[in-house]
């Protein structure tokens, strides 16, 4: 079976700058896949690429049997695609119930939405406490939730998270990975990953890829990736 | 004006009240084009004013085709005095039904030609362009009407609906007024809030990025937005052209301005505001003229969005911080 998500040889960036140069990963239906690297070295690039927010210059994206590469953004979520961008982006002035039925736009089917809906309370209960609230008024670690919920919304094959970790706190972070893990154990949910935190990142995916200036240097299962002194210097801080 | 009574100092205030609400219902509705745009792809949209003057013309020439006087045509007319009340509100239909949609597609297609493809470009290409096509518009409507100032049938009188003894005249056109642009203003503020297209077009311009990941279109739901805030120009152009009797190719420069200050005043990109800065530019301007002088009206306008963008640069009811991350 083809991987769900294959990129080959991807080259994308902004204005004159190319910032990806030869970005090539998979991510298997089921699997976790982390991308790490150092900042600035095109892993929120990667992902909005992937996800038709940035053009692609060259290269190739495909999707369960969809080529992506000329795909605008906007039609990729209904093929099965979401994203929970980097810095969150939630919409601030609509309220936490209205940013959630945004990640349904694409969806008509109103009792399944109502039933999803009913879910993502069920996983972050403290967003149906503050359904009512613009979404500008939560805090950050609200707020990722707020945006994980938003990407789950669509019901994704494959849900992109770029740096769900920023800037929350640990008992937080744990708490989120725990429903990464399990919307992946328990419903087959691909998840391709970008993390700061390398270690907790490895540590959630079977396999990881190594991103240096916009380009893929190191590829292998996450529990190799642990071990490797390489990577344990210069991303696991040892 | 005549006055069955003589007005005290209240009657004269409140008749400038109910005057300065009625013009600044007007200026709302096209200060809400400005707006809204702006709201959504932060451009200021120069050509709108003239949309709105396009509106105008394009009721008249509905009218004459219908078989009234105007735009130089003036044999066979039916004359106003032959028709009922039901036939000139159905003339008034007429003109809003054809009128909303005419700038509604103007105002789309300015986005589509003009500033879509300048999306990505720096700001001040687009901005440029609106100047130019708000040029190539007001063109457009000198050569429609002619230079001069051009007659409106007056399809709604200056009978006041208020008994004489109150003092205070509510006109048939302060009613028609008002019967326009409330209903359209509520419509609007319904339809952003509650329905799903409404919520796309705050998710887009809360965070264009967001609101693509989400599946919307946004360059579709950017092209609905101008051609929303057309079509309530466009209702707007038959209600002033009802109001005043005349027409012209400047209308829409002059009216623009007020608008654009307007959306200023109130905040620029939010809807309340709008219609917040509309009104009080209404009363601004009737006030003025009844206590400092008629002369005096514009730069007491523009000396009250001064004011108040130094105490408040994000005007009335603009965020105070900004919420783009
Ligand atoms: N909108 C943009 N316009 C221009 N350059 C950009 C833009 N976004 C990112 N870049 C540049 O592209 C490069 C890669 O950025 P990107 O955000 O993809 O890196 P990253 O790996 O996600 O980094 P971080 O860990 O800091 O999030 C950087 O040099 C950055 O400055
Ligand atoms: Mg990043």
């Amino acid at each position: 079976m083809p991987p769900l998500l294959e990129v080959t040889a991807l080259r994308s960036g902004y204005g004159p700058i190319d910032v990806l140069h030869d970005i090539g990963l998979s991510v298997d239906a089921g699997e976790i896949v982390t991308m790490i690297g150092a900042n600035g070295a095109g892993k929120t690039t990667t992902l909005l690429t992937v996800s038709g927010a940035v053009r692609v210059r060259g290269g190739r994206v495909a999707f369960d049997g969809h080529d992506l590469t000329r795909t605008p953004a906007h039609k990729v979520v209904s093929l099965g695609m979401a994203q929970s961008p980097e810095g969150r982006k939630i919409f601030p002035r609509l309220t936490v119930l209205e940013n959630l039925q945004m990640g349904a736009f694409t969806r008509t089917d109103k009792p399944a939405i109502a039933d999803d809906l009913e879910k993502m309370f069920g996983l972050f209960p403290i967003l149906k406490e503050r359904k009512g609230q613009a979404g500008g008024l939560l805090s950050g670690g609200q707020q990722q939730m707020l945006a994980i919920a938003r990407a789950l919304m669509s019901r994704p094959k494959l849900l992109l998270l770029d740096e769900p970790s920023l800037g929350l706190a640990p008992q937080i972070v744990t708490q989120i990975f725990d429903i990464i893990r399990d919307l992946n154990a328990k419903q087959g949910m691909s998840v391709l990953l970008v993390e700061q935190n390398a270690r907790l990142a490895l540590k959630v995916a079977h396999r990881g890829y190594v991103l240096e200036t916009g380009r893929v240097t190191l590829a292998d299962k996450a529990s190799v990736l642990l071990n490797d002194p390489r990577i344990r210097a210069a991303y696991l801080g040892e | 004006m005549t006055f069955a009574v003589e007005p005290t100092f209240w009657t004269a205030f409140l008749q400038q009240t109910i005057d300065g609400l009625a013009f600044g219902a007007l200026i709302a509705l096209i200060a809400l084009g400005y707006t809204m745009v702006y709201g959504i792809v932060e451009l200021i949209n120069f050509a709108h004013g003239d949309v709105f003057m396009l509106g105008g013309f394009l009721a008249l020439t509905v009218l004459v085709l219908c078989g009234l006087e105007g735009l130089g045509v003036d044999q066979n007319r039916i004359k106003l005095d032959d028709l009922g009340l039901w036939a000139k509100a159905g003339l008034i239909a007429l003109c809003l039904l054809l009128a909303m949609p005419f700038c509604g597609a103007i105002n789309f297609g300015i986005d589509y030609m003009v500033y879509r493809p300048l999306r990505t470009a720096p700001r001040l290409a687009p901005l440029v362009s609106a100047i130019g096509v708000s040029f190539i518009l007001m063109n457009v409507g000198l050569f429609w009407g002619g230079a001069q100032d051009v007659n409106f049938p007056k399809l709604v009188s200056d009978d006041n609906l208020l008994p004489a003894d109150t003092g205070l005249r509510l006109t048939a056109k302060n009613a028609m007024v008002f019967g326009v642009t409330v209903p359209l203003m509520i419509a609007l503020t319904l339809f952003v809030r509650f329905t799903k297209l409404g919520k796309a077009m705050r998710a887009t311009a809360q965070n264009p990025t967001a609101a693509r990941l989400m599946g919307i279109n946004t360059d579709a739901v950017i092209g609905i937005t101008f051609a929303i805030g057309g079509a309530l120009a466009g209702a707007g152009a038959v209600v002033f052209a009802l109001d005043v009797g005349t027409i012209s190719y400047t209308m829409g420069f002059q009216n623009g301005l007020y608008a654009f200050t307007a959306a200023v005043l109130g905040g620029i990109g939010r809807i309340p505001g709008a219609v917040l800065g509309g009104l009080i530019i209404g009363l601004v301007r009737y006030y003025g003229s009844a206590y400092v002088g008629e002369s005096w009206t514009g730069a007491l306008i523009f000396g009250i969005l001064i004011v108040i963008l130094v105490f408040r640069p994000t005007g009335l009811l603009g965020s105070p911080t900004r919420e783009k991350v």
